[in-house]
């Protein structure tokens, strides 16, 4: 009625049942939606972001990545952060076009933030991973182009007090995973090397000791993940999620972890057994 | 629109409209929102565990409310989204309190002018800064009228009591326990000349916006907790005591070390990738 008075909060913000921020977007503002912009009419080179790992272990689940995007032959940046915190009690990892993943991570936390301020409750595991499916549903035109957008996302659910895993392809299809999961250029060496590193029951200091080590393989084979960067004392984002929430390893931790890796391979650069 | 039947004057109009509002206002229980040492608290007598009066708006920035539930609910939903917008398309710390309080303030004063019946509300946004002196409180009425107030609002039925009471015994700088104590002791009163009733933890809804919490300030109290801190002789003085565990929860922790890079410092702020916040890194302590 009179949605045109200067300064008045309009009837998109007063309108009653939504509790979802990106369909209030939809509705007030849908030029800030990354699946309502029009499509690029020819591939798009652009940075793509690279391997992220993820397992359980006893009370919960760590996510790591490595560092590294790359633009073709190119390394675009060297100190990218691709796991996030989603909110309090789930993380989520990014692979693909760097971009429009992070703008999507941007939009995934925002959302979950603002269902629990406006419903003065968290989301369900399960609902927050249907929400990010929906949300990569939506980027399906750029991923023909070929700015596809292929994120992990792992939490702690509270109910069931264990870490769960969920993977995605680029129609927004959701899968719940055991054990363990990776995604990614380097993906395929992660996976093989976690297959033989993961055993169940491990603590929170060995899961992300395996993470590292299975990151460490990816960037040995995959010319797109990076290394641990010791001139630069780059490491990998490692987060841990467990009853009490999301943590960060902090940065020496990870380094004496990787230089625990590193003094292994000495002399067995292939990590035998 | 319907032709007025007689002439009503715009001053007849206004007052009547004004009192329509302040009857249905002075019908709810009081809320009092005050300043203590670490931050800004929220005290409203309020029995339901599920219909809050207070509420968390962003990071910085609370809501209370009294009135007519379905406006103000209305409102605060408006204000979450206001803000989240704001965030979402500028940075985090671009939402305001003054700008959510300008917002409300011309929702209010259209609603109040232009619509059949004016909103019973009377609602308080209120922003912690890193220090006493930036704290901001904000009092907004029915009208769409803002008043910018120091220390210490109280909205509802009894307010004018509870402004004298607090007037008179609130301190900058009081502990929490100090601060809540005081409110419920003003909640307690009875506007009417009735006897005192007995707040007790079950009877309050209380939340903080606590400036030593990592990004997301505002934080409730309850149970337990909140019992501890209403009881004289408890040695719980703040709600920050009991929460030993795990610092900080929210994206980001590692702070980066620039000096063994040998690049070029680079605070982890000016990287919009990471999306880390300095006062973050830095451990919560706030610009």
């Amino acid at each position: 009625m009179t949605a045109s008075e200067p300064g008045r909060l309009g009837p998109a913000y007063t309108a009653p049942g939504s509790s979802s921020f990106s369909e209030f977007l939809g509705a007030h503002a849908p030029d800030l939606l990354p699946s309502r912009r029009s499509l690029p009419p020819h591939p798009v080179d652009a940075p793509h972001g690279t391997t992220i790992v993820t397992l359980t272990y006893a009370d919960g689940l760590v996510m790591a990545g490595d560092r590294r995007a790359t633009m073709g032959n190119l390394i675009a940046n060297r100190d990218m952060e691709k796991v996030f915190a989603a909110d309090e009690f789930s993380v989520l990892g990014i692979a693909g076009t760097a971009g429009l993943a992070i703008e999507l991570v941007k939009l995934f936390q925002v959302e979950l933030e603002h269902y629990e301020k406006i419903e003065g409750t968290l989301m369900s595991l399960e609902g927050k991973a249907n929400r990010l499916a929906t949300m990569i549903r939506g980027n399906l035109g750029m991923a023909m182009q070929g700015l596809s957008v292929v994120p992990v996302f792992g939490g702690f659910d509270l109910d069931t007090a264990i870490g769960r895993i969920f993977s995605y392809d680029v129609t927004g299809g959701c899968y719940e995973e055991h054990d363990h999961h990776c995604i990614g250029s380097g993906s395929l060496f992660a996976r093989g090397s976690l297959k033989k590193l993961w055993r169940p029951g491990l603590d929170a200091g060995a899961a992300t000791a395996v993470a590292i080590e299975a990151l460490y393989d990816a960037a040995d084979d995959d010319s797109a993940t990076g290394g641990p960067d010791i001139t630069r004392r780059i490491w990998p984002t490692v987060a841990v999620v467990d009853s009490e929430g999301v943590r960060f390893t902090d940065d020496d931790a990870i380094a004496g972890i990787v230089e625990g890796v590193l003094a292994g391979r000495r002399g067995n650069p292939g990590g035998a057994r | 629109m319907s032709q007025m039947p007689f002439y009503v004057s715009p001053e007849q109009l206004m007052k009547d409209r004004a009192d329509f509002a302040r009857k249905g206002i002075a019908r709810g229980r009081s809320v009092v929102v005050l300043g203590y040492d670490h931050g800004i608290a929220f005290v409203a007598e309020n029995p339901s565990r599920a219909l809050h009066k207070v509420s968390e708006i962003y990071d910085r920035i609370g809501f209370a409310a009294v009135g007519k539930y379905n406006e103000f609910e209305n409102l605060r939903v408006a204000g979450i989204r206001y803000a989240d917008l704001r965030g979402y398309s500028y940075d985090r710390s671009d939402v305001t309190a003054r700008g959510l309080a300008n917002a409300y303030a011309q929702t209010l004063g259209t609603v109040f002018t232009q619509e059949s019946k004016p909103y019973e509300v009377e609602i308080v946004v209120a922003e912690v800064g890193s220090a006493e002196q930036q704290d901001q409180i904000y009092r907004l009425t029915y009208d769409g009228s803002v008043t910018d107030v120091y220390g210490f609002v109280a909205m509802g039925g009894g307010a004018d009591g509870i402004e004298a009471g607090l007037k008179e015994r609130w301190t900058p700088g009081m502990p929490l326990a100090d601060a809540l104590a005081l409110a419920v002791d003003l909640l307690a009163v009875d506007p009417a000349g009735g006897e005192r009733r007995a707040l007790g933890p079950t009877s309050l809804e209380v939340a903080v916006l606590d400036r030593n919490r990592p990004r997301r300030k505002f934080r409730r109290i309850a149970g337990d907790l909140l019992a501890a801190l209403l009881s004289p002789g408890d040695p719980t003085r703040d709600a920050l005591q009991e929460e030993t565990h795990g610092g900080r929860r929210d994206a980001g922790d590692g702070a980066t070390h620039p000096e063994a890079t040998g690049e070029s410092p680079r605070h982890t702020a000016t990287n919009p990738q990471t999306q880390r916040h300095p006062e973050e890194t830095r451990g919560g302590d706030g610009d």
